[in-house]
């Protein structure tokens, strides 16, 4: 009973700041009301036993990426008028959109095809480590999955450094091929010279 | 009693609202990117429900990777922003048609 | 070793020789020269034909068996198999010995008639070629060789009809030819696609054996109607016969065709091609004997043909068309005879028929020639002085083609009006009195011809006077060589062809339509029956059309055209031929244009140019004009056709749950 209370809260929560996240004006707004939303469902995680996951969400989400996010918002001089044209005009059709697909997800979930309602969550004891559990599949089943992922994320980071990074044009940095590639005539002049005779 | 298609529903309510979101700030490419993050936040959920009431771990596993390539892919997608926004001075979205035909 | 153990080879060299002629004249023209040219052309033709005589040997003589063999198979469906065999029997023995050795004299006469043409070597290779056409129409097993070496002979006639393709009248007459023959091969094919369909075989033998077992078929081309299967394979492929040659009311193209080179003429318009009708329909007599109606129809069109197109005759000055007409006359009782059962008969006259005919048209391209290619009649008379041996040679051939007693057609003419009169067709007593009637005709045309050429006042210009003379020895010793079986192949063969049996099974008469065989009953050798054809109407009607003939164009030569004005309707009917021509002008070659013209502006350029491919070009613009608003470039248009997409894909999986 209680979990359910507290599961309905943090829904809430969630569902309200998600609305807010695509309504408010201001894109700082909204990126603290994801915040919000990414630490609501963490709590839902929580509740369902997911707790490294909850953890990594609030971590790396709401500490990562949500701080980038503030971070591009707040350094871009954004000129945010023209980005809301349109917004009351579409809002017709978007409410439409998500109210139409909703009411074929709420048809598919309460249907009886697929005995959702059937399934008991599974209580575990007092000792049970989710991350323990995680980390050993991790670490034998999915370890090239695992693997592969790590190597997404260097290319996100080498990516997002080439894509970012600004040469300046007085920059002098060292070509090695080139200085590989000298030779000596390149460098050395051998001059030959008549010796001058010395006045006397 | 929590059941699981509490649960769903709440992910296909968030999943929907990101939807909208993507219909009425389809100028903004910042609220743009948040709606794939709530949408991505939509879909763990799911996984994760699963995972707990079916009592398998692999769904968590998934959320795990997926979080993973989402903060790759909003890593990267706010490096192209900075850098069309240092070419363009915007990101509005309508400006950004030299790809028509 | 004996030359006869080896048939097939002597065969397959018979029809290969004239080939390889005409494909050496043909494409190494060149190379070979204007001698090379006709040297390996008379050559080979020269092979076939001793060659034939050999085989003619073998089969009439020695009395062989006849020949019939596949020699190479060309296609194989199912079980039809589409063969190039050769059946060598005594009809085809006789044909082939005609066609051989008429186009052998033509050949060596062709020397001297295009002496100075430049296509004198295409000439003889299209020669050669016909010849060899010809040998595969006549001596083929099935039906498909049958229908190659038809359109073959039908292909090299309308290239040597337009040979000189710089005369636009040459060039229409060739493509008359060509279309009219179309007309007539439509109903062939047809003729040949039924035969295939009901007898499941394409082979002469099996097809005849088949036959009788068929006779009562029926077949339901118009709904409701049953025809007889029989009729309508003979009519049909009597409709091919009639095309080829040239009975009424597909006769037009003959005497167009005459604006081709006169060994043309000779070869293709006289003696052979167009005898191919005539020859096709005697080697069908199994099936034709099984069908009153069908020979009821040959004999209707050729009495027409016999005595309509010899009125014609009467009124033309051209003298190449006299005698085209009158071949078309001739080959107009030679289907009576077919209709009267009495193939044997119609074959004789084929064979006298080739003599006279090539002899007469040879005779008149000698006076062409001397003449300066002059054919009008009216410039013309006593030629007689200047030309001894074409004067002789066109007299014996004159005879010969009215039947004068003792020459070849008086005994092939006078056995196809006998075998009419014995006939018991219905329509025997109207094509009995046709041909009666057409008797005197030839005789008076023929003379006409005769004595406007030869006699009679010198009528020429002065420079042709100067120029006249003798047609030289290449072209008189043809002429002679083909004034003698003129003259006397009917004392030889009336007995042996007629009455006994010379054909044997090549040729198939029921006992019920057997008028040579009643008429055979009072033959008692050539001599009584010369002395008979004196107490029988033709022979008077014969000489009353000659002496009409002198009358009227030497004692009172102001006559006809006293009566041309006084018969002007008539005389107007004849000069346009009955009005087949201008019929078929108006109706078919205007109609066609019509039809040309309203296919090209509505089908061609408003349906399928506006239609169909301007068409698609604007749908595919309008619809790329509608379709690139989708395509904006903006990332929200595409983010709402994914999200519609997702919906849709959702739509479906709702609606498979829900069911």
């Amino acid at each position: 009973m209680i979990e359910q209370i507290i599961f309905y809260f943090f829904a809430a929560i969630l569902i309200i700041s998600a609305s807010m996240v695509i309504t408010v004006r201001n894109p700082v707004h909204a990126a603290l009301f994801l915040v919000l939303s990414f630490f609501s469902s963490a709590a839902i995680w929580l509740l369902l036993e997911a707790e490294f996951l909850a953890i990594t969400l609030v971590l790396v989400y709401v500490g990562a990426v949500m701080v980038l996010f503030l971070f591009v918002v707040m350094m871009l001089d954004i000129n945010l008028a023209p980005l809301r044209e349109g917004f009351t005009r579409y809002l017709p059709v978007g409410i439409l959109v998500a109210v139409l697909m909703l009411l074929f997800m709420a048809l598919i979930v309460s249907s009886d095809s697929f005995n959702l309602n059937q399934a008991e969550g599974i209580k575990h004891a007092a000792d049970y480590s989710n991350t323990a559990e995680l980390g050993l599949i991790l670490y034998t089943e999915y370890l090239y999955p695992f693997e592969i992922a790590g190597a997404i994320l260097l290319v996100a980071i080498i990516a997002a450094i080439a894509l970012t990074m600004r040469k300046s044009k007085t920059l002098k940095t060292p070509k090695p091929e080139q200085q590989v590639a000298v030779k000596r005539e390149d460098r050395v002049r051998l001059v030959k010279m008549e010796s001058e005779k010395r006045d006397t | 009693m929590l059941m699981l298609t509490d649960v769903l529903v709440l992910a296909a309510i968030l999943f929907c609202i990101s939807v909208a979101g993507i219909f009425i700030n389809r100028k903004n490419v910042i609220i743009l990117l948040m709606c794939i993050e709530l949408m991505l936040l939509s879909v763990n959920m799911n996984f994760i429900a699963f995972s707990h009431f079916h009592g398998d771990i692999r769904g968590q596993v998934f959320v795990f990777f997926i979080l993973t390539v989402a903060a790759a892919e909003s890593a990267i997608g706010l490096a192209i922003l900075v850098v069309l926004f240092r070419k363009r001075k915007t990101i509005n979205v309508a400006d950004l048609d030299t790809l028509k035909g | 070793m004996n030359i006869f153990d080896n048939m097939e080879a002597i065969y397959l060299a018979i029809v290969l020789a004239p080939l390889t002629g005409a494909i050496i004249a043909g494409l190494f023209g060149r190379i070979v020269g204007r001698n090379g040219a006709h040297w390996v052309t008379i050559a080979g033709v020269g092979i076939a034909s001793i060659l034939s005589l050999i085989a003619y040997k073998h089969h009439v003589f020695d009395g062989a068996a006849a020949y019939n063999g596949a020699v190479y198979t060309w296609l194989s469906v199912g079980n039809i198999h589409f063969e190039v065999g050769f059946l060598v029997d005594r009809l085809s023995v006789t044909m082939m010995v005609v066609v051989t050795f008429v186009s052998w004299m033509i050949h060596i006469y062709t020397i001297g008639y295009m002496h100075d043409d430049l296509g004198y070597q295409r000439f003889f290779s299209y020669m050669s070629l016909f010849t060899f056409f010809m040998l595969m129409l006549v001596m083929s097993n099935n039906f498909v060789q049958l229908f190659f070496g038809w359109e073959g002979v039908g292909l090299v006639s309308y290239l040597l009809i337009g040979f000189w393709f710089k005369r636009d009248k040459a060039v229409f007459a060739g493509l008359k030819a060509f279309l009219v023959n179309r007309v007539g091969d439509f109903g062939f094919l047809l003729g040949i696609a039924a035969i295939l369909m009901y007898f499941n075989t394409l082979d002469y033998a099996e097809v005849f054996q088949q036959a009788p077992a068929l006779s009562t078929a029926t077949i339901e081309i118009v709904a409701g109607h049953d025809w007889s299967l029989m009729s309508f394979i003979c009519i049909c492929l009597f409709i091919g016969a009639m095309g080829k040659s040239a009975q009424v009311p597909l006769h037009v193209w003959l005497p167009d065709s005459m604006e081709g080179p006169t060994p043309i003429s000779a070869l293709i318009h006289a003696a052979t091609m167009v005898t191919a009708g005539i020859f096709m329909v005697a080697r069908m007599s199994p099936m034709f004997e099984l069908s009153e109606t069908a020979l009821s129809f040959v004999m209707v069109i050729g009495a027409v043909t016999a005595i309509s197109m010899g009125l014609v005759g009467l009124v033309q000055n051209d003298i190449k068309r006299v005698i085209a007409y009158s071949t078309l006359s001739q080959l107009g009782y030679m289907t009576v005879a077919l209709g009267a059962s009495a193939y044997a008969a119609a074959m004789f006259h084929l064979v006298t028929h080739a003599f006279f005919k090539a002899l007469l048209f040879l005779c008149a391209g000698a006076v062409i020639i001397a003449m300066h290619h002059e054919q009008d009649m009216r410039k013309m008379g006593g030629l007689y002085r200047y030309m001894p041996i074409t004067w002789f040679t066109c007299l014996i051939g004159s005879l010969a083609l009215i039947g004068f007693p003792g020459t070849s057609g008086f005994f092939s003419k006078d056995a196809i009006i006998e075998a009419v009169y014995h006939s018991n067709l219905p329509v025997a007593g109207f094509a009995y009195y046709a041909v009666l009637a057409g008797v005197f005709i030839t005789a008076l045309y023929s003379f006409r011809l005769f004595f406007l050429t030869f006699h009679g006042k010198e009528r020429l210009n002065k420079h042709t006077w100067e120029h006249l003379h003798e047609a030289p020895k290449v072209i008189t010793v043809p002429l002679v060589i083909l004034a003698i079986p003129s003259l006397l192949a009917g004392i030889f063969l009336i007995g042996p062809m007629l009455f006994d049996g010379y054909f044997m099974q090549a040729i198939h008469v029921a006992s019920t339509h057997d008028v040579l065989a009643e008429m055979g009953k009072d033959y008692h050798g050539v001599f009584s029956f010369t002395l008979h054809a004196f107490k029988s109407a033709p022979v008077y009607l014969t000489l009353a059309g000659v002496v009409t003939a002198w009358v009227l164009y030497i004692k009172f030569p102001y006559m006809p055209a006293i009566l041309e004005k006084r018969f002007s309707l008539l005389h107007k009917i004849l000069i346009n031929k009955y009005g087949f021509d201008d019929f078929y002008q108006v109706v078919f070659a205007r109609g066609s244009r019509e039809i040309g013209r309203f296919l090209w502006r509505f089908g061609d350029v408003r349906l399928i140019d506006g239609f169909f491919v301007n068409g698609t070009a604007l749908t595919i613009r309008w619809f790329s004009s509608v379709v690139r608003t989708i395509q904006s470039g903006y990332l929200y248009d595409y983010a709402f056709a994914m999200i519609l997409g997702l919906l849709f894909l959702l739509g479906i999986f709702v609606h498979g749950i829900l069911n």
